[in-house]
């Protein structure tokens, strides 16, 4: 799959989460979300994209919820 | 051939009971009761004509007749009420004289032919004839009559013969109360009275062919063609109608295995004997020509079809799927199903992907249209479906109707919702179109906010502004049953300057002052419901959007009590059940998650099999991986992602991408044209099952003939899982459902005994719950304390330019159903043959564009071209059209955009331009030779195997 399908799909993920006043808790939902509703090899994708790239084309809050919930999300 | 008892005129319900005598027996009844009901209550049938209890009483026939002891003259029994001790005699000689008089002249300009007549022996006229005495007709028959009168049979599924009728004004009277569309009426005074549609016929006028008049008619004046040509039915099957997610009760009247025609149930809990064009008469499909019986097999799409026995074809695909599994991976294979199977049928699929193919790499077309709404409503309220019955609309005062098109969409119940309206709910219509409900006989919207397309949640957000800052919040009901943190956070979000109306009007296209008047409307007005579709959910914003309304309901208290609530539409018959049947990726039947240890464990037990504790592709990622060479093959039941899915050529390119795409379908639709086996399916008529309507309404699907392929769909499923080495021990589609209430909750209490016994129950259905759940969240909500959220508004990336000015918007028409492979094969393409592109006369003229010029449209998708349709409907700078032939290629346009939570395709919003052309699309062209191609590879197979 196209990294940058992901990429997109993750940004708005990142977008609708951010409005919550809390950022740590935004970050949790971000992750929690792709951890619930995306396959894992796409979530894999994600990650080694943020790990390679430095998670070029990701929302900061998206890439930030990406390390930081790693573990979750592998 | 009616199974019920028709009390002629409507049941009344009120605290005081009244007590009568007539003909001797004594009677209690509601206050406000006629005679006529009353009499029937107590067994006592009273001659009628022009009363039949669908419809208010009238008092024209004067056959119902009474005498009340203490009381002058003869007051007609159906528009005469009960009253405390009064004694009603029925049958007297002189009501009998009276009687035999009335129908003397009835007679008198009546056709003496009954043993030829259509409905001989289904006749009221004919029973009231008999009911009477009439013996002779004193007048003759050779004075001034109507017996001349010419037939009217313009209209493709029934006749009007008005030689035949007797002006009871029931067939106005039903257009009128049970309809709402006021196109019949009595034209002429006296001798000279006649039904007439204002038109030259029927088919030109505004009927939408409905058939509430024909059954309404007591006589053979309105009568179903199938009857002429069939005759009178001789037994009754009551079915589930299998077009929208109204979920209508049918009784299929039958003559053996022959469908004489289909008749709405009176008992029928979401129709209450209503019915549209399409369930009432567009059936025809079932019986078509083009009905693929026969199994299909080939190696390449390139290829002609092989036709072969079922066992050669189950064990080729089996084959495939074994080879793919070994080569690629167990993750390289889903499944697909469809709104349009059965419960059963859903159930056994997601289940042979979980439990058989070992991957939850299974979804739904609900993808494609309500996927925001079970992400939404489960979010907000705990649970993913709407939370009233259709009936609760009759308690509204407020309705609050948002991207959907109810008499359009959901015919039988917009007409529900219009009786309300006409009884003086008031109404708010958010739409970027004139929608029929903006201004209709007797209906008109107290405000139409013709809002841009893909700003709904700016709309959401400015209702919501004015709710919070003029202190309309219900704070009561949200500190008992919300968060009350989430709450404070919606509300400081809401109060925001940026969320006012007069912020946002200028991005929404409507006055900020409708929009507070609107909320103010909404929170203020009594009982408020919304009501909402498409139009809502098919946007990149359209979970938010689903989301903003639960607040919006939440904060005002318009949720758990009757005529309140937050109700999805769902576009075809069985989206809200495929969905709680677990066709959802990363969900098991009952929207439990499949990471939850507990559930798994209780699957695997019961399945036998170990499951994945991963979330599963959706169809996007499915054709994204398929392009990029990791999923090789697909099993799709009753859909036709190639012509309802966004962006038909990356559809198209993944579907070639596979090695083994296996179709079930009746038909051989636009994706089994890149199939490389075709299972062919039955059709409603052909199986036994469930669906469940958008009110969580679970109906029984039975069985009225022998389905032309051979088996039932869930049969065929089971067969290819056993194939695959797991044998699925079903003998009949209950014992699929006993499994389901076994392992699911809020399934538990159903069965097809209790849908024999109830006729149909709404879910939950549980121990707490035995006859269903009409109101859901009374005391609580499920999750516990309703959860607030904040709905930013985020312009879609999807966005105008100089290039692509035009918004386009696509959505559905009455007489067509979805990707048309069913109406398209009835006489409903009278009404509707081609998808036509409406655009506003400003747009028009400034393109040059004349009314039915061919018009190419481009967006950054692709290009298709369709005759133009200059109308003011649309407002400038928006398009519009429907999907429902595959050579439109309204999809081919659309683009890859989609919601951020459930990637539900933003059908809604694509930026076009439009520009007068001669020719078809280049797509339309290739499109027409691949078509053309692949439809002669079934009609010549080759003889020689090519597999």
């Amino acid at each position: 799959m196209k990294v940058e399908q992901l990429i997109t799909m993750a940004n708005q993920i990142g977008t609708f989460f951010k409005s919550s006043p809390d950022t740590e808790q935004a970050k949790k939902d971000i992750a929690m979300h792709l951890k619930r509703f995306w396959a894992l090899s796409m979530r894999l994708q994600l990650i080694a994209h943020t790990q390679e790239n430095a998670g070029q084309g990701l929302e900061p809050i998206v890439k930030d919820a990406i390390i930081e919930h790693q573990a979750l999300l592998a | 051939m009616s199974k019920y008892t028709d009390f002629g005129t409507p049941a009344k319900t009120s605290a005081n009971q009244i007590t009568l005598e007539i003909d001797g027996t004594q009677i209690t009844v509601p206050e406000g009761t006629s005679i006529m009901h009353a009499a029937m209550v107590g067994g006592v049938t009273v001659p009628k004509l022009c009363a039949t209890d669908s419809l208010d009483p009238y008092g024209s026939c004067r056959l119902c007749l009474v005498e009340i002891e203490g009381r002058r003259g003869f007051p007609a029994s159906c528009t005469t009420p009960v009253a405390e001790g009064i004694k009603v005699k029925t049958q007297t000689p002189k009501l009998a004289d009276i009687r035999k008089g009335v129908m003397e002249l009835y007679i008198s300009d009546h056709p003496l032919d009954c043993l030829t007549c259509a409905t001989n022996g289904d006749c009221e006229l004919q029973d009231m004839a008999g009911a009477v005495g009439l013996r002779e007709v004193r007048y003759g028959y050779d004075g001034e009559n109507h017996l001349q009168a010419e037939k009217d049979t313009s209209n493709p599924y029934f006749q009007f013969d008005p030689s035949k009728c007797i002006v009871c004004s029931r067939c106005v009277r039903a257009c009128e109360e049970v309809q709402g569309t006021y196109a019949l009426t009595i034209q002429g005074r006296g001798f000279e009275s006649k039904v007439a549609s204002g038109t030259e016929n029927f088919l030109e006028s505004e009927c939408v062919s409905c058939g509430a008049c024909v059954q309404a008619c007591p006589t053979a004046t309105l009568i179903e063609k199938s009857v002429i040509q069939h005759g009178v039915p001789e037994h009754v099957v009551t079915t589930t109608c299998a077009y929208c997610g109204v979920g209508c009760s049918f009784d299929a009247e039958m003559k053996g295995e022959q469908v004489v025609r289909m008749v709405p149930s009176k008992n029928g809990g979401a129709n209450h004997g209503h019915s549209c064009v399409k369930g009432r008469f567009a059936w025809g499909y079932a019986t078509h020509q083009d009905r693929i019986t026969t199994p299909m097999i080939r190696k390449s799409i390139h290829d002609a079809w092989s036709e072969v026995s079922w066992d050669e074809a189950i064990q080729y695909a089996a084959s495939e799927i074994k080879r793919i599994q070994a080569k690629y991976g167990q993750e390289s294979v889903g499944g697909i199903t469809s709104s349009r199977c059965t419960n059963e049928e859903v159930y056994v699929t997601q289940k042979l992907v979980r439990a058989v193919l070992g991957t939850n790499n299974v979804d739904t077309c609900a993808r494609v249209c309500h996927s925001p709404t079970g992400y939404g409503l489960k979010q907000t309220l705990g649970e993913s479906a709407g939370t009233q019955t259709f009936d609760s609309v009759m308690h509204s005062d407020v309705i609050f109707v948002m991207g959907a098109n109810p008499t359009d969409g959901h015919p039988v119940f917009g007409s529900q919702m219009k009786r309300r309206l006409r009884e003086g709910a008031k109404l708010i219509v958010a739409d970027p179109r004139q929608i029929d409900l903006v201004s209709s006989p007797h209906v008109k919207a107290d405000f139409h906010l013709k809002l841009r397309p893909g700003t709904n949640v700016a709309l959401i957000a400015a209702m919501s502004h004015v709710i919070v800052t003029e202190g309309l919040v219900n704070e009561a009901f949200v500190r008992e049953r919300c968060e009350w943190e989430s709450f404070e956070f919606w509300r400081d979000f809401s109060a925001k300057q940026e969320n006012s109306p007069e912020a946002l009007s200028e991005a929404l296209g409507v006055p900020a002052e409708d929009i507070r008047a609107a909320a103010r409307l909404y929170a203020t007005g009594g009982n408020a419901a919304i009501y909402y579709g498409l139009g809502v959910t098919e946007h990149s914003q359209g979970s938010t959007t689903v989301m903003g309304i639960a607040n919006l309901a939440m904060a005002t208290a318009n949720v758990g009590r009757e005529g309140v609530g937050v109700n999805p539409l769902r576009g075809q018959n069985n989206v809200q059940g495929s969905c709680d049947m677990g066709s959802m990726p990363h969900e098991y039947p009952g929207y439990r998650h499949v990471s939850d240890d507990a559930t798994r464990a209780l699957f695997e037990t019961a399945w036998g099999r170990p499951l994945s504790k991963e979330p599963g592709l959706r169809i996007p990622n499915m054709l994204d991986q398929a392009i990029s060479g990791s999923f090789k093959a697909l099993y799709c039941v009753g859909e036709d992602i190639v012509q309802s899915d966004p962006n038909t050529q990356h559809v198209t390119h993944g579907l070639e991408s596979m090695e083994c795409v296996i179709v079930q379908d009746l038909f051989l639709n636009e994706t089994a044209m890149y199939a490389h086996v075709f299972f062919p399916g039955a059709s409603f008529l052909e199986k036994s099952g469930t669906f469940t309507n958008a009110e969580r309404r679970i109906s029984p699907v039975r069985r009225v003939m022998t389905p032309k392929n051979g088996y039932e769909d869930w049969e065929v499923t089971a067969k290819l899982a056993s194939a695959l080495g797991y044998p699925m021990h079903y003998a009949h589609a209950s014992d699929i459902l006993d499994e389901i209430a076994a392992l699911t909750p809020t399934f538990k209490g159903v069965s097809f005994k209790k849908l024999d016994e109830l006729g149909s129950v709404q879910w939950p259905c549980d121990d707490a719950n035995p006859a269903g759940t009409p109101t859901m969240h009374i005391d609580e909500f499920v999750r516990g304390k309703g959860k607030f959220f904040i709905t930013e508004y985020v312009p879609t990336t999807e966005k105008v330019n100089a290039k692509y000015p035009l918004i386009l918007t696509t959505g559905r028409i009455l007489s067509q159903y979805n990707v048309g492979a069913q109406t398209r094969r009835t006489q409903n393409v009278t009404w509707h043959t081609e998808d036509v592109i409406e655009i506003h006369p400003h747009d028009a003229e400034d393109r040059g564009i004349n009314d039915g010029d061919w018009v190419g449209i481009t967006s950054r998708a692709g290009e298709t071209v369709l005759h133009a349709k200059i109308t003011e409907r649309v407002q400038p700078g928006v398009v519009y059209t429907t999907f429902h032939h595959p050579e439109s290629g309204a999809n081919v346009i659309t683009t890859d955009n989609s919601d951020w939570a459930t990637n539900c395709p933003e059908f809604k919003v694509t930026a076009v331009q439009l520009t007068k052309v001669t020719q078809l699309s280049e797509w339309q062209r290739e499109y027409n030779t691949f078509s053309k191609e692949q439809i002669g590879f079934v009609q010549h197979p080759k003889n020689e195997a090519n597999v």
